[in-house]
């Protein structure tokens, strides 16, 4: 089977049910989903389509109810170092400075000191954060923070990048150069990555594939492959085609629940 | 959020918007001027009421500033009134630190590792928490009497009261900053290949701080309010003791003097664990 041989990703008939103050509410039903190594892949959907919890079984936060997730064929039992997560939140450890939250990985799995600190180094550079190596998490504005964020689940040999939101809470501006930063840093290092956002623009900029998902139950809806060539043009008239297929398929979906 | 951070030029450090913006010196020194003329301003009101009131009068049960003043300078170096209180300010004032600081840490000993279980383990605060809450009404002045059969008559008492009153400040703010860590940073931490007990030393711990610094904070301050009462436990020396001394012979000079001598120890301790604190706690937006 080449395309599982191919696939680092692979979840399969996956169902997520949570009880929340007496109600069974099931965020996921069936969702099958494959993304080969190397690909960038964004899910997206109206909020309660169950993209985060997809996310974050796949980080191993979350279990599933039926079904199964697998990475490299072997199935996710919990948070692995092999996937890193960037919340929208950053989720950075405030008491260690921007150097100390990349080398937080390669030294909680015991790395040599030599080599964390020339990991540091590097990954620091990477974002372009040495003026603000020894600054703490307070002391940076939103963009700074997300990159300490990347960098240091990169700095901590991710092969997968799981992405949730991550430029949600940052401003027009700073949100560009992040999006164009992560599409550098990704063909640069040919990373897996998974990325749910609820900007239609967003997913086309950045995705190789985009995944609607619809909600109520948390399902699949349709996948688009996106082949414009990179960089993008986000007024470009075939970028604009495919964002008025997407907004369309997004929008049945509120249609169909106001209804 | 400091947007401007992101081309900048010039230090990465005090993105804080509400930082008054670069005062030139001259204003700083009228700014600081100010402010310790209006932190003298109402002691200084009190002392000149306090004057009028008592000054003069045969009677007065209260002495006067003057007297008080007169009395602590003999209290600290003797020669005015070459009596029993002459000159033994800093025995009282080193066996009154030593039980204050004993006894918090002590109470610090006990209460830091006990608030990071009954926090961190479910089983530890079924057990402990209860009985912990019951206990923690009681007055430290209620606790006196059983103390002195416990401990008897003595240093032992003062000890063991001062570390009561020092120690549920820091057991409650520690288990509280033990259960209130993000759980996001559990989550980055497990992803991040940090996992089970290791997550204690690497995110519980450091994250809990600035809490328990809190805590220690108002132990150290409890432990210097509660002095008084560990020293009515029969011991010859400390602030307290003489305080207790002094009213019995009513001379309430003394007794004023020791009151002001433990309110600026206390002050100063006090000070000295802030600043400690800033330097510590850099990271933390509460402390920089």
């Amino acid at each position: 089977m080449p395309e599982t041989a191919a696939s680092i990703l692979d979840l399969r008939g996956v169902s997520k049910q949570f009880e929340l103050q007496g109600q069974r509410i099931e965020a996921l039903r069936d969702v099958s989903l494959r993304v080969r190594a190397g690909e960038f892949v964004c899910l997206i959907g109206a909020s309660g389509c169950g993209k985060s919890t997809l996310l974050r079984i796949v980080a191993g936060f979350e279990t599933t109810s039926r079904g199964q997730a697998l990475m490299r064929e072997k199935p996710i039992t919990g948070p692995g170092p092999e996937r890193g997560m960037v919340f929208q939140d950053y989720g950075l450890f405030p008491w260690l400075t921007v150097r100390g939250n990349i080398g937080f990985g390669p030294a909680a799995r015991g790395r040599p000191a030599s080599e964390i600190r020339e990991t540091v180094e590097r990954f620091v550079a990477l974002v372009g954060l040495q003026r603000f190596a020894d600054a703490f998490p307070h002391q940076l504005s939103g963009g700074m923070k997300q990159r300490v964020a990347i960098a240091r689940v990169l700095a901590n040999d991710a092969d997968v990048l799981l992405m949730d939101e991550p430029f949600g809470a940052l401003d027009a501006m700073t949100r560009e150069r992040l999006q164009e930063e992560l599409l550098e840093i990704w063909q640069r290092t040919r990373l897996t990555v998974l990325f749910v956002t609820h900007s239609i623009e967003e997913a086309i900029l950045l995705g190789d594939r985009v995944v609607v998902m619809s909600p109520g139950p948390g399902r699949i809806d349709s996948e688009f492959a996106v082949d414009l060539p990179r960089p993008r043009d986000v007024v470009a008239a075939d970028f604009n085609d495919m964002r008025r297929e997407l907004a369309l398929r997004l929008h049945s979906h509120h249609s169909r629940k106001a209804a | 959020m400091s947007v401007t951070l992101e081309t900048a030029s010039g230090p990465p450090l005090t993105a804080a918007p509400t930082q008054e913006s670069a005062p030139s010196s001259s204003d700083s020194v009228w700014r600081r001027l100010r402010n310790a003329l209006l932190a003298v301003m109402f002691p200084g009101i009190v002392l000149i009421v306090w004057h009028f009131a008592t000054y003069g009068q045969k009677y007065s049960l209260i002495p006067p500033p003057s007297e008080v003043a007169s009395a602590l300078w003999d209290f600290a170096f003797g020669g005015i009134n070459d009596d029993a209180y002459s000159k033994t300010l800093h025995i009282h004032l080193l066996a009154s630190m030593s039980r204050v600081y004993g006894g918090f840490a002590i109470a610090l000993c006990a209460a830091v590792p006990l608030g990071l279980l009954i926090g961190r383990i479910a089983l530890v605060r079924r057990v402990l928490d209860p009985t912990l809450q019951v206990l923690r009404p009681i007055p430290v002045t209620a606790w006196l009497p059983l103390a002195m059969i416990m401990f008897g008559l003595g240093p032992r008492s003062a000890f063991f009261l001062v570390c009561l009153g020092a120690f549920y400040p820091i057991l409650i703010n520690t288990v509280f900053g033990v259960r209130t860590v993000d759980q996001r940073l559990f989550e980055a931490a497990s992803m991040l290949g940090c996992k089970d007990t290791a997550q204690f030393f690497r995110v519980v711990l450091p994250a809990s701080l600035p809490a328990i610094f809190t805590g220690l904070r108002l132990g150290l301050g409890f432990a210097w309010v509660v002095i008084v009462v560990g020293e009515m436990t029969g011991v010859q020396t400390g602030l307290g003791a003489i305080i207790m001394e002094a009213r019995q012979l009513s001379r309430t000079e003394i007794v004023i003097c020791g009151m002001a001598v433990i309110g600026i120890a206390g002050f100063v301790s006090d000070r000295i664990v802030l600043l400690l604190g800033k330097r510590l706690l850099r990271w933390s937006p509460n402390f920089a």
